[in-house]
């Protein structure tokens, strides 16, 4: 059976009691809202795209620690990046949770920085929707700058 | 009789089950309960040695599956003290009982200009249908406040119920633990005019019921909740009620005639069993009353309340303020259902660490989103014990919290 560690890895904690880019944009940011239904998370994401760069995220709502870090962590690594390389790590990380969107085999050729440690996750298929939530809510939000 | 919990722990094969080489703690009753041996094995002696269709074929077999069905929902008819056994409706769940008494009695009976009463406490279940046929009909919904210890605040019972044609309640929150005064409930309902709807489902299993004592005129409850199989809930209604009230759904076995005009309806309870009936699980259920009632729901409530003081000093001793309990704090007033906060750790967190010992508790909002919201949290952990949990399961839970706050030391 998977241990404690193998979850909650040292970095994940860190982003938990740590996170990055937490707070809220007003208009003209984005914002979109993610729910999970299960347990009652909330995840907020505002966002800023200006000539196809991320150029600025913030997180707000609340939820537990692997939602929470996940959500930090993601922050901090689509921030000042363009629009097609947030998208494309999007479509990575749900890979590494395991969920199968068809399409391509993402390119996992660069390093994941502090994502990676949330891999451990995937052992743990009941917090598979706390890691995914900030993520599915960042491809809300890109729709939304993209209209 | 007295009350052995190692005699009924015997009767309960899962509670046996190693995890990862560590025994069971199951806290999480008020979710589902578990199953005894009378259950299954009711129900395994049913399927292989007399089940059949009932209510239709003739042949003999099915005559004695028909009498095994309809003793099942006499059992269930004493067991509530219900008035009489075709006023027992099996339903799929709960849920599909209280959305019955929406659809049926809503329909006929609301319409813009009408209101509702229900309570800050109430499950999804009692809510969501109201609020369905709301937006098609206008009717309003109002709401009976909490007070701070987590009771029903009734200083304003009367205005709130005035006009009003229904009261739908909670005999007992599943997230609070709360027991609501459900005679004084039904009895507040009927001087202001309005039914009286009782969600049985967290007390039904947990301490003796009579419908006819609290007065109430439906009352709903499941059967996985009460060691029975789940695909099962009971709807109890007043026959007076019941048949004035038209189908819910359509089928077979609900009807009495059927013309390319139109049809009629069949006598309860079968005008509320459309269709092929949950037969086998009506069989575990009939076990499952047999089994509490040798047990006797007075003995279930007394050691569920010697269990409810354990646990709430126990939680109390050990972690002081960095605990938070929700509810009152009274066990007179309360079930064994107990929902907490641990310092700033989140639930769903806490359930992780606690799942490593095999402690089962549910993390969570409960079906019960805007009580959490008046709690002001998105989610707490709730340990909720049965007849089948035991001082150590407490000493258990309580270990497994303490290593929850060490590795999530902030």
């Amino acid at each position: 059976m998977p241990g404690l560690e193998d979850l909650y890895r040292e970095i994940i904690l860190d982003h938990y009691k740590s996170p990055r880019n937490r707070g809220s944009l007003e208009p003209p940011a984005v914002r979109s809202e993610g729910h999970n239904p299960l347990c009652g998370d909330e995840i907020e994401v505002f966002l800023i795209v200006k000539d196809g760069i991320v150029d600025d995220i913030k997180i707000g709502g609340q939820g537990c620690s692997i939602s929470q870090s996940s959500a930090s962590m993601m922050s901090a690594a689509v921030k000042g990046k363009p629009v097609e390389q947030a998208r494309a790590l999007i479509h990575r990380f749900k890979h590494m949770m395991s969920i199968d969107e068809g399409g391509e085999e993402p390119d996992t050729s660069a390093p994941l920085g502090d994502l990676e440690a949330l891999q451990g996750v995937v052992k743990f298929p009941v917090r598979i929707k706390c890691a995914v939530l900030s993520w599915n809510t960042l491809a809300e939000a890109l729709d939304i700058a993209a209209e | 009789m007295s009350f052995d919990v190692q005699k009924v722990r015997a009767d309960f094969p899962v509670l046996a089950e190693l995890i990862n080489d560590k025994p069971l703690v199951y806290l999480d009753s008020a979710n589902t309960s578990q199953k005894p041996n009378a259950v299954i094995d009711a129900m395994t002696q049913f399927m292989q040695h007399g089940y059949a269709p009932t209510n239709r074929s003739a042949y003999q077999l099915a005559a004695d599956a028909t009498d095994k069905f309809e003793g099942a929902r006499a059992k269930v008819a004493t067991f509530i003290n219900a008035p009489k056994v075709h006023e027992v409706l099996y339903t799929k769940n709960a849920t599909e009982a209280l959305n019955l008494i929406v659809r049926s009695w809503g329909t006929a009976n609301l319409s813009a200009g009408d209101a509702v009463v229900l309570t800050h406490m109430e499950h999804h279940a009692n809510i969501v249908p109201w609020q369905m046929l709301a937006a098609e009909r206008g009717f309003t919904i109002r709401w009976v406040p909490l007070t701070s210890d987590g009771l029903l605040d009734l200083s304003n019972l009367d205005t709130l119920l005035d006009g009003a044609k229904a009261f739908s309640f909670t005999a007992m929150s599943n997230v609070l633990g709360t027991i609501n005064p459900t005679a004084a409930l039904c009895a507040a309902a009927h001087k202001a005019g309005a039914i009286a709807i009782v969600d049985a489902c967290q007390a039904v299993p947990h301490m003796p019921t009579d419908v006819q004592a609290w007065g109430a005129d439906f009352v709903t409850f499941s059967s996985h909740k009460m060691v029975g199989p789940s695909g099962l809930g009971i709807l109890w209604g007043r026959e007076s009620l019941l048949d004035a009230m038209p189908p819910f759904l359509g089928g077979g076995n609900m009807i009495s005639d059927v013309k390319l005009e139109g049809f009629t309806y069949a006598e309860l309870p079968a005008k509320f069993e459309a269709g092929t009936q949950p037969v086998i699980e009506a069989i575990g259920l009939g076990a499952a009353v047999d089994y509490l009632t040798a047990i006797g729901m007075d003995n279930v409530r007394a050691h569920e309340q010697d269990i409810t003081v354990l646990a709430l000093n126990s939680l109390n001793d050990r972690f002081g303020s960095d605990i938070t309990i929700h509810g009152s704090t009274d066990a007179a007033l309360r079930g064994a259902t107990i929902s907490f906060a641990y310092r700033d750790v989140h639930p769903h967190d806490i359930s992780q660490v606690l799942d490593q010992n095999n402690v089962c508790v549910r993390a969570g909002h409960h079906c019960a989103k805007p009580l959490m919201r008046l709690l002001g949290a998105n989610a707490t952990v709730r340990a909720s014990f049965y007849l089948y949990n035991t001082p150590s399961d407490v000493t258990a839970l309580c270990d497994a919290l303490s290593e929850a706050g060490d590795f999530f030391t902030l």
